[in-house]
């Protein structure tokens, strides 16, 4: 079966919903949002915890509900999401396959919104030695087979990564009862927001060590326990600093990594450190007519800003739909001293709205500014007291600033 | 009821074996001590199909390994297994390394190793590009292939249970005991199997087994092999299955693509206790990089997305063991079969059934034998159209469960209707490949559960990892 639309989502998450919405409300109403689950909202309908929409919506909701919100947006727009509906192929002429239990469906598409969301990295990418029992799960595998299945994973729990999902789930499975022994982390600080690990570690008593790893699995059949090891500055294991933990549970939260497969198999080059698309201030992929947003472009903190910027992709799509092309030669953006990533990677001299750069830090640091600079001159300074790899920041840069601007490099200085 | 032939370990050997025995009108059971057929060796070994140069000529492996490759492809074109004769390339790094080459080469004519070449490093590299720069010196087997290990035991134990062989699982023997013509093993579990012959395909087990029949004059030394293997985005680094010259502790550390796409780089050897020694090591992770980088620098493993051990049945003597108990009638030993058991599996299977027929069983053929089982992964390989029009008709088919191998709804049932029926998530994962891809499982495992939990018929709590003990839930909320 073929078909023409004007817009296609790959994912009907957080991004891919609010990208719909704002593409239709910039006026291209011919937009289908392919979802592989049985309902839309991606990853939130297992994010049953509170704290989303405080920065957009401007109140505090938990995941289902922030999800709903816009949910409910697409359906009063008859926004056509289709359901158990996988897309196993994107090419670059914007030809979109998808499987479901109707067949297989092909769509010509005048614009594609890449929306595919992350993944969690795996125990087997992790290198840890040892056996290979149950009860070794990513993080967000047992979010969901608590909060969507119902079921309960285990009684003693470790978790390693002190990202935010491994904090939320250190609480979650302290609610259902699980002792939960430590959550580990390699770095020498947490990855996670310091509000989770108030909220979620402090507040229950949950030990957090820093600075060290899993070196070995123990168990054959069920996960039996784990050796802890400390790590030295360069992350090497530390001899004679190994302790036994006894534990039916691992829970790993050790990163999230883009989805790109499908991005791959289009040709869309990506950025090495970010792991999603390279994009300019629109979200356009290097594909013409290609645009990304959400955890499949870079992995966010919060959903707020996953949905300013599928709203932005939203638009953007709508625009090349409609013909409009952006105006002025683009000027690269690079990532400097103390600064790991920079995003959007490359930005159009002519750009009529203010842009926002966003980034992570490479180590976190105090009582610093972040610096746009196009040679010498400055195109925009934030200072902040406190940074960290954890939470992303951004600088904005008003239209007038790329006015002749070259290249802008983007860095981290002592205030 | 009293079986004809009973056969002790559902590895590659004791499937391939099965699926012989089931070309005749005999009454056979294959008997395992896990809860899944290719649980030991036979799940996790490098799945070459080897040339046959490396034997010492004279010996049993040499036999088995020459007559069993041409015999390897045909099984695997009957059983549907996939099998690509991608040729193996041995590498000597630097002069001091090169005498081993030829010696190789030299061994390989005198067992009758057809097209070996020996290529100079510049003239390997033409045909392998990321092949090191330090390779010297290299030996050529276009003869040599890859093949998928456990799909291999898991389809020839299903073409035999198609043909009437009965498998029992997590049938451990314990106890054997012989009255008149009739043996009678017992299990664990306390379960008991009367026949009239016995096979012993135990693996790294075989010593064990063989003793509990009075017949202890061989020994195993297991030998740990732990692998690591890398996304399919590192499948394409190398075409040929790239080694260095072996050394007394085995063929080396390769670095070969899997017929599934992906790459993988191992094994080690090292000597372990027990069978149930597969646990992954630093040290051994560390040496398979190091080892693995030195044929083929570029290989980028940050990409590992799992890692595994094996465990060798590998005998002190070093040979093969395939022969008619000589303390114990009616019972024969295919034991110590270490590389190239894989290679020789079905040489030996036939081996194995001259030796019981020698030993007194009738073996009167079954008209209706049919080797030729379907092709579990027909599916995958159709065109967009073909598996558009296949869906509007199975349309469990159309739904993708695990996304990083594309695996469908459709295809996880008829792992769990199939014979041999997978019963938990590992041996869905064998038999699908979900589960087997980047995420590990992340996304599908649960939909995995829930189907395998609807297809037997049991609460979803109930469904395990690989068998008994290994439940991954712990309860309701």
């Amino acid at each position: 079966m073929c078909e023409k639309h004007d817009i296609v989502i790959i994912g009907g998450g957080p991004a891919g919903l609010a990208a719909a919405v704002a593409a239709y409300d910039a006026g291209v109403t011919d937009v289908v949002v392919i979802d592989r689950e049985e309902a839309p909202g991606g990853v939130l309908r297992q994010c049953i915890h509170n704290g989303f929409g405080l920065h957009k919506l401007g109140r505090e909701l938990t995941g289902p509900e922030y999800a709903a919100v816009y949910a409910k947006e697409a359906a009063r727009r008859g926004i056509r999401i289709l359901r158990e509906t996988m897309v196993t192929a994107l090419s670059p002429d914007r030809v979109v396959t998808a499987c479901s239990r109707e067949g297989i469906l092909k769509i010509e598409a005048g614009a594609v919104i890449l929306a595919m969301g992350c993944r969690e990295r795996s125990r087997g990418a992790l290198n840890i030695s040892g056996t290979r029992p149950a009860g070794i799960f990513s993080a967000g595998t047992a979010q969901r087979l608590i909060n969507c299945e119902g079921y309960m994973v285990g009684k003693k729990a470790v978790i390693l990564g002190s990202g935010d999902i491994g904090l939320i789930m250190a609480r979650r499975m302290t609610l259902e009862g699980a002792k939960v022994e430590a959550v580990c982390e390699l770095m020498p600080y947490s990855g996670g927001l310091t509000r989770n690990i108030v909220q979620c570690l402090e507040d229950f008593d949950i030990p957090l060590y820093l600075s060290t790893t899993v070196a070995e699995i123990h168990g054959r059949q069920r996960l039996e326990g784990v050796t802890l090891i400390s790590v030295d500055e360069n992350r090497r294991p530390i001899p004679g600093t190994e302790r036994y933990i006894g534990c039916d549970t691992l829970l790993l939260s050790c990163g999230l990594i883009p989805e790109n497969e499908l991005s791959l198999g289009a040709g869309i080059p990506l950025d090495g450190i970010t792991g999603g698309a390279l994009v300019d201030e629109r979200r356009e992929t290097e594909i013409p007519g290609i645009f990304a947003c959400g955890n499949v472009l870079q992995v966010h903190d919060l959903v707020d800003y996953v949905s300013d910027e599928a709203e932005l992709a939203g638009r953007s799509a709508a625009d090349f739909v409609r013909g409009i092309s952006p105006a002025g030669k683009t000027l690269p953006v690079f990532a400097e001293k103390g600064v790991r990533y920079c995003l959007p990677q490359r930005i159009h001299a002519g750009a009529s709205a203010p842009v926002e750069l966003y980034m992570r830090v490479a180590q976190p640091r105090e009582r610093v500014k972040i610096v746009a600079r196009s040679g010498e001159r400055i195109l925009a300074e934030v200072s902040r007291r406190r940074v960290a790899p954890g939470e992303m920041e951004k600088i904005t840069l008003k239209p007038d600033a790329l006015c002749g601007a070259e290249e802008i490099c983007v860095s981290l200085e002592d205030l | 009821m009293v079986y004809d032939v009973a056969i002790i370990g559902a590895g590659v050997i004791g499937a391939m074996t099965a699926r012989e025995l089931s070309r005749y009108r005999l009454k056979v059971c294959l008997l395992e001590r896990s809860s899944d057929v290719a649980s030991g060796a036979s799940r996790a070994n490098s799945g070459i199909v080897h040339g046959g140069y490396d034997p010492e000529p004279g010996t049993l492996k040499a036999e088995m390994n020459i007559r069993g490759v041409e015999k390897l492809f045909r099984a695997a074109e009957e059983l549907h297994v996939p099998c690509i004769r991608n040729g193996s390339m041995i590498c000597a790094f630097g002069a001091e390394e090169e005498p081993a080459v030829r010696e190789l080469y030299e061994r390989g004519l005198q067992n009758g190793v057809k097209d070996l070449r020996i290529l100079s490093g510049d003239e390997a590299r033409k045909l392998e590009p990321e092949l090191s720069g330090e390779v010297s010196l290299v030996l050529h087997v276009p003869t040599a292939g890859i093949i998928c290990p456990y799909k291999l035991t898991i389809a020839a134990a299903g073409n035999a249970m198609d043909n009437g062989v009965e498998l029992l699982r997590n049938f451990a023997v314990c106890k054997a005991e012989k009255e008149g013509d009739i043996f009678r093993l017992r299990a664990e579990s306390g379960e008991t199997v009367e026949a009239r012959f016995v096979v012993n395909c135990a693996g790294a087990y075989s010593d064990r087994v063989a003793a509990l029949f009075g017949d202890g004059d061989f020994t195993i030394i297991p030998r740990a092999g732990e692998y690591l293997l890398l996304d399919k985005a590192e499948g394409g680094r190398v075409r040929h299955t790239i080694f260095q010259v072996p050394s007394a502790a085995g063929k080396g550390i390769l670095v070969s693509p899997t017929v599934d796409g992906n790459l993988l780089t191992g094994p080690t050897a090292t000597a372990v206790e027990t069978p149930e020694n597969t646990e992954m090591t630093p040290e051994g992770i560390a040496a398979v990089k190091a080892l693995a980088a030195r044929s083929v620098p570029g290989v980028m493993f940050s990409r590992v997305i799992t890692s595994f051990s094996g465990v060798r049945a590998s005998e002190k003597d070093g040979d093969f063991i395939i022969r008619t108990s000589d303390r114990v009638a009616g019972l024969v030993h295919a034991a110590a079969i270490d590389s190239p058991g894989l290679t020789s599996c079905v040489a030996i299977a036939e081996r194995v059934a001259e030796l019981l027929c020698g030993a007194g069983l009738a073996l009167e053929k079954n008209e209706n034998f049919n080797g030729n089982r379907p092709d579990t992964e027909a599916f995958r390989h159709m065109s967009d159209e073909e598996k558009d029009a296949f869906i509007r008709e199975n349309p469990d088919y159309g739904r993708i469960i695990c996304r990083c191998e594309g695996i469908s709804e459709g295809e996880i049932r008829d792992a769990v209707r199939r014979a041999p029926a997978a019963l938990d998530v590992d041996a869905v994962k064998r038999r699908t490949r979900a589960g087997m891809g980047r995420c590990q499982g992340g996304f599908c495992m649960p939909h995995v559960m829930r189907i395998i939990a609807e297809e037997l018929g049991i609460p979803e709590e109930q469904v395990t990892k690989k068998g008994p003990g290994s439940h991954i839930l712990t309860g309701r909320l």
